[in-house]
């Protein structure tokens, strides 16, 4: 199905995702759903550990069409985002024809032209997400790549074409789904920036981390849950944390408590397993100090 | 259709309302495109104009790309269409210049409700010294000659081994250039290609104390970040008082006197109170920490001048020592006769600095731009 028009409004878009257990309130997808519809790219910002990338996993997951992940880090280019020859496999090729023609009449064009043969191709995630269209194609934390391989993408996603001179031009049959992540260790171009759209993605609320907790930990009881998370709400509130929890560190936290089979959060749990939630030394600290107060309140 | 009849007289076609807003969104320091201003027609036209809720989130999504740009957002969005949207929570952690304390030394007073940005900022403007100082009109005869002097700094980034190797005469065998060269030759034997890891050039931070304690110095320090930041090297440029501001984007101009003039408009807190703890802990919360300073060299310009606590000074230099690859300070007063590092704010910070060199003197900012190279 043309994944544009899979969801007829953002309501079903977010229904959707909830079957898949991702909660998105109406803000994100609303925008999501218009990403969808206008076949733009989504830019989506926010703290590490608030969902971006599980977005991505979820819509994919939605819509029934495979992710295709693009992890991006320093020095990235091309030959990692795009395609690749496989040069092994063609010397080896070449043995063979040489071993094989014992005859030298042999057209030499003819050889060359099967080196550079799609079974020589290496595809990687952007040439395969053109190829599989219609694909999910999700751009992760791409505010780590260089800036040359921003303008690259641009280009890409401005296009939805790429040209291989040994073979041609591959083009998406219908416009791959792009989730761009990032989070802010630098600003992103201007021109890439217009292209998407953009959403900023917050810590959830009070209720809407529960309903999280309890779609994604089913396991787990009510009041365990209830009680870590208003607790790590607490902490992200009133505590000035170098690097306050976020939801993937609320629910390592609760399954790690379920595990260990306490009903409850008390101090001496709490204590114990807080390294699953807090990972700074001074954080650590910090909280100990609080989490007498936290919990009886 | 009454055809020829223009926009203005129709106050209430929908696409003049939405393009009006666009326009004012651009007013407010938005940078809108007209390109930005299509997709959000269209993508309003998607959601309907008679789902306002879906218009709020389609614009917020096509006309903002910053979290700085939502909170302006918002403010405009309500001015524009006169309503407050349910559910926008007043943003305290992102804008780009981050309220941190009120200047009342007079005690503790309001210090525990402010929590709302609104209080934040009504309280900061009531007793925070926001002056907009005019750097365009300084003392004429030295400005100039100092600038010709700026002109004349060539700052070099410092380099870091790159993730990528380049050919090169000497290192590990480059196999899979030395078989492109043998395909070439029918799968002759060639000659062996070598290759070793580039070098790129290291991110380079400058935090600029503008507080009062610095003023003498703020417009010169400003004028070396500027000679920095518009080299196109990876330069970021914050400036430190009783806020942090980022002002790499008004320094990246060419011209350095409109460079400042930019500068001016952007800082609030020209010659204010210091909080220098406060400060850097704002810069490795909301940038430091997240890559910013990660293996960067962060070159902090200020005479150490301290309200806080000095322990907590201590505290955020460990921290930015153990993120940055090398820590410089820059102290005006090093550089003369009889200075003694005594400040408090110094002591605590001493033991996490790599190098402490002066910052008085134009021979000074020569030594210093040698300093960050070779970092």
């Amino acid at each position: 199905m043309e994944p544009r028009e899979a969801f007829a409004s953002a309501g079903e878009l977010a229904q959707g995702l909830g079957r898949t257990g991702y909660l998105a309130d109406a803000s994100l997808a609303t925008v999501a759903w218009l990403a969808l519809r206008l076949q733009r790219p989504l830019l989506l910002e926010g703290e590490p550990g608030t969902g971006k990338t599980a977005l991505a996993e979820a819509v994919a997951e939605a819509l029934d069409l495979p992710l295709i992940r693009l992890q991006c880090y320093e020095g990235i280019d091309a030959t990692q985002a795009l395609y690749d020859w496989d040069f092994p496999r063609q010397i080896l090729h070449l043995r063979a024809v040489e071993a094989v023609a014992a005859d030298r009449a042999k057209d030499v064009e003819a050889v060359e032209d099967q080196l550079f043969d799609e079974r020589f191709l290496l595809a990687r995630p952007v040439l395969r997400a053109l190829r599989e269209a219609p694909a999910v194609l999700l751009v992760d934390e791409v505010d780590r790549a260089d800036d040359e391989f921003e303008a690259f993408l641009l280009e890409v996603l401005s296009t939805w074409q790429v040209t291989i001179p040994e073979l041609g031009t591959v083009a998406a049959a219908t416009p791959p789904v792009v989730v761009l992540t990032s989070n802010r260790t630098r600003e992103l171009h201007d021109a890439l920036k217009r292209r998407c759209l953009y959403h900023w993605i917050d810590h959830p609320g009070l209720q809407r981390e529960l309903e999280i907790v309890r779609s994604r930990a089913p396991q787990v009881s009510e009041t365990l849950a209830a009680q870590v998370v208003s607790t790590v709400q607490a902490l992200r509130r009133d505590q000035e944390l170098i690097k306050p929890p976020g939801v993937a560190e609320t629910l390592d936290w609760v399954r790690a408590l379920h595990e260990l089979g306490s009903p409850t959060l008390d101090l001496d749990t709490a204590a114990a397993t807080l390294g699953v939630a807090v990972k700074y030394r001074e954080d650590a600290e910090r909280v100990r100090s609080a989490l007498d107060r936290i919990l009886a309140s | 259709m009454t055809g020829a009849a223009p926009v203005a007289l129709r106050p209430h076609a929908p696409d003049a309302v939405l393009l009006g807003f666009a326009r004012a969104l651009r007013a407010a320091g938005v940078a809108v495109t007209a390109d930005r201003e299509r997709t959000y027609l269209e993508a309003a036209a998607e959601v309907g104009l008679l789902d306002p809720a879906g218009v709020y989130w389609a614009g917020r999504a096509t006309l903002c790309s910053s979290p700085a740009d939502l909170e302006r957002y918002d403010q405009v969005y309500a001015a524009w269409f006169g309503l407050e949207r349910a559910g926008t929570r007043p943003r305290q952690d992102q804008p780009p210049t981050v309220t941190m304390a009120s200047l009342d030394t007079d005690g503790a007073s309001g210090e525990a409700g402010g929590q709302e940005q609104d209080t934040v900022q009504a309280r900061a403007s009531a007793t925070e010294v926001l002056r907009h100082r005019d750097i365009a009109t300084l003392g004429s005869a030295e400005r100039a000659h100092l600038a010709a002097l700026f002109a004349q700094l060539r700052p070099r980034a410092p380099r870091r081994p790159a993730h990528r190797a380049t050919p090169s005469r000497r290192g590990a065998v480059d196999a899979r250039r030395t078989l492109r060269e043998q395909l070439r030759r029918m799968g002759e034997p060639g000659p062996i290609a070598w290759r070793r890891r580039g070098t790129r050039p290291r991110r380079v931070v400058l935090l600029v104390d503008v507080s009062g304690s610095m003023s003498a110095y703020a417009d010169a320090l400003l004028r070396l970040a500027h000679t920095y930041a518009a080299t196109g090297l990876p330069v970021e440029v914050f400036t430190l008082g009783t806020r942090l501001t980022h002002v790499t984007r008004p320094l990246r101009q060419r011209d350095p006197e409109r460079a400042l003039v930019a500068c001016g408009d952007v800082v609030p807190d020209w010659s204010g109170g210091t909080r220098l703890a406060q400060g850097l802990k704002a810069f490795l919360d909301r940038w430091g920490r997240r890559g910013m300073a990660r293996g960067a060299v962060v070159v902090v310009f200020s005479d150490g001048w301290e309200r806080d606590a000095p322990e907590a000074l201590g505290e955020q230099m460990r921290r930015l020592r153990a993120l940055a690859h090398r820590v410089v300070w820059v102290n005006p007063h090093r550089g003369k006769e009889g200075y003694a590092p005594v400040q408090q704010g110094i002591v605590a910070a001493l033991p996490h600095i790599d190098d402490f060199v002066a910052g008085h003197s134009m021979a000074a900012f020569e030594e210093l731009v040698e300093v960050v190279a070779c970092a």
